[in-house]
């Protein structure tokens, strides 16, 4: 699968099918410091991504007030 | 993972409350949890003026997005402080948010007005880039609120904003910070608008998913100067704790809000005592300061004397 990430912007790749939860342990990333992304839609921590897969893990943390 | 209200698909846990929600159901807990803010903390009513701070960042869009859902009357400033291509694209989202709504924007180049963008300001006087920026912000929405005649200032920061910066404030028992860090600010005295933080219940989390469901276009990449900030430690640490603990942050932030009220109430002063005691009309700009001159102007000055002097 395809993993698109933010802050900072980069693109790696990982064997699935992976459940979300699992992904986010393999990057070492806080579930509530991010969104998953497929298609536009959100993904929920046990939802099941597959190897053919694009998703984006977008952070939501913002530094400047 | 089921809504647990609906029984459809949920989009989004929010271990806080033990819960899942759906994409309507999401919207209609964020709607709710800023009515409730409002209501509880009497920030405004629908016959008030809003005028909302925005950013082009998920807070400051959503903010506005769910005031105008729920009938209030908010429009919409933004301030350019000239941060390169961020800012340019902040404010093409700021302002296609405001086209496809049609919502009023009011647009302020602080960069223009002042003939130097923010990065350089804060290196001619030699002061934190978020400190010279905070303090340009602050004076700019304060003074076109005033100016326009809107009875209120809405800012974006959120649950999380809060916590972190309450827990800055406590590590440095800084009273003066503490005292004004609920989700309102009184309009104290001629010169200040009313600030309030409708997004004080709402998790950065939870409002970034509330635009992804609700289609809100908001610049994803955060601020160039915020990066190393010290808000970003406090958020990690605190992220760190809120995962072992869910619930942790709002303990943190609403339990402080409790021990502000009860302290309010057995003071003899009120804040706005307080202002009205200590602060007198800048003798540049006209708003409020302690000081002979605000800080606003001050910055200025010194930016003023750096140029001439090079």
């Amino acid at each position: 699968m395809k993993i698109h990430l933010s802050q900072p912007d980069r693109t790696l790749e990982l064997q699935g099918p992976k459940q979300v939860k699992a992904i986010l342990k393999n990057l070492d990333i806080i579930p509530a410091t991010v969104l998953v992304i497929r298609d536009g839609g959100l993904l929920t921590e046990d939802e099941m991504v597959r190897d053919v897969d694009s998703i984006e893990i977008r952070s939501v943390i913002s530094g400047g007030i | 993972m089921k809504c647990r209200k609906c029984l459809d698909k949920a989009v989004l846990s929010i271990p806080r409350h033990n819960t899942a929600l759906c994409g309507p159901c999401l919207t209609e807990y964020a709607q709710i949890q800023v009515e409730r803010a409002i209501g509880r903390e009497k920030m405004c009513t629908k016959e008030n003026k809003i005028l909302v701070a925005v950013s082009g960042g998920k807070d400051s869009l959503a903010l506005w997005d769910i005031l105008l859902k729920l009938g209030y009357y908010v429009d919409g400033l933004y301030v350019n402080l000239g941060i390169g291509q961020y800012s340019v694209r902040s404010r093409q989202k700021v302002e296609a948010f405001a086209e496809l709504r049609n919502a009023m924007l009011f647009t302020k180049d602080a960069a223009n007005d002042e003939g130097i963008g923010i990065r350089e300001l804060a290196d001619l006087v030699r002061r934190p880039t978020c400190a010279a920026c905070g303090c340009i912000k602050r004076y700019q929405f304060n003074r076109v609120a005033v100016d326009q005649n809107y009875d209120v200032l809405a800012t974006g920061h959120n649950l999380d904003d809060e916590a972190a910066r309450l827990m800055g404030n406590v590590l440095r028992w800084n009273q003066e910070f503490l005292e004004k860090q609920g989700p309102v600010l009184p309009a104290s005295m001629e010169g200040f608008a009313k600030k309030i933080k409708p997004l004080y219940r709402l998790t950065e989390r939870e409002i970034a998913a509330y635009c992804v469901v609700n289609g809100i276009d908001y610049i994803v990449e955060d601020c160039p100067m915020a990066t190393g900030s010290r808000l970003l430690v406090y958020k990690e640490a605190l992220d760190v704790i809120e995962q072992a603990s869910p619930g942790s942050k709002q303990s943190f932030y609403w339990g402080f809000l409790v021990q502000q009220g009860a302290k309010a109430q057995l003071d003899h002063q009120s804040m706005s005592d307080r202002d009205i005691a200590i602060l007198h009309p800048c003798e540049e700009c006209g708003q409020p300061t302690s000081a002979a001159m605000c800080s606003y102007c001050k910055l200025m000055a010194k930016a003023q004397i750096h140029q001439k002097v090079s």
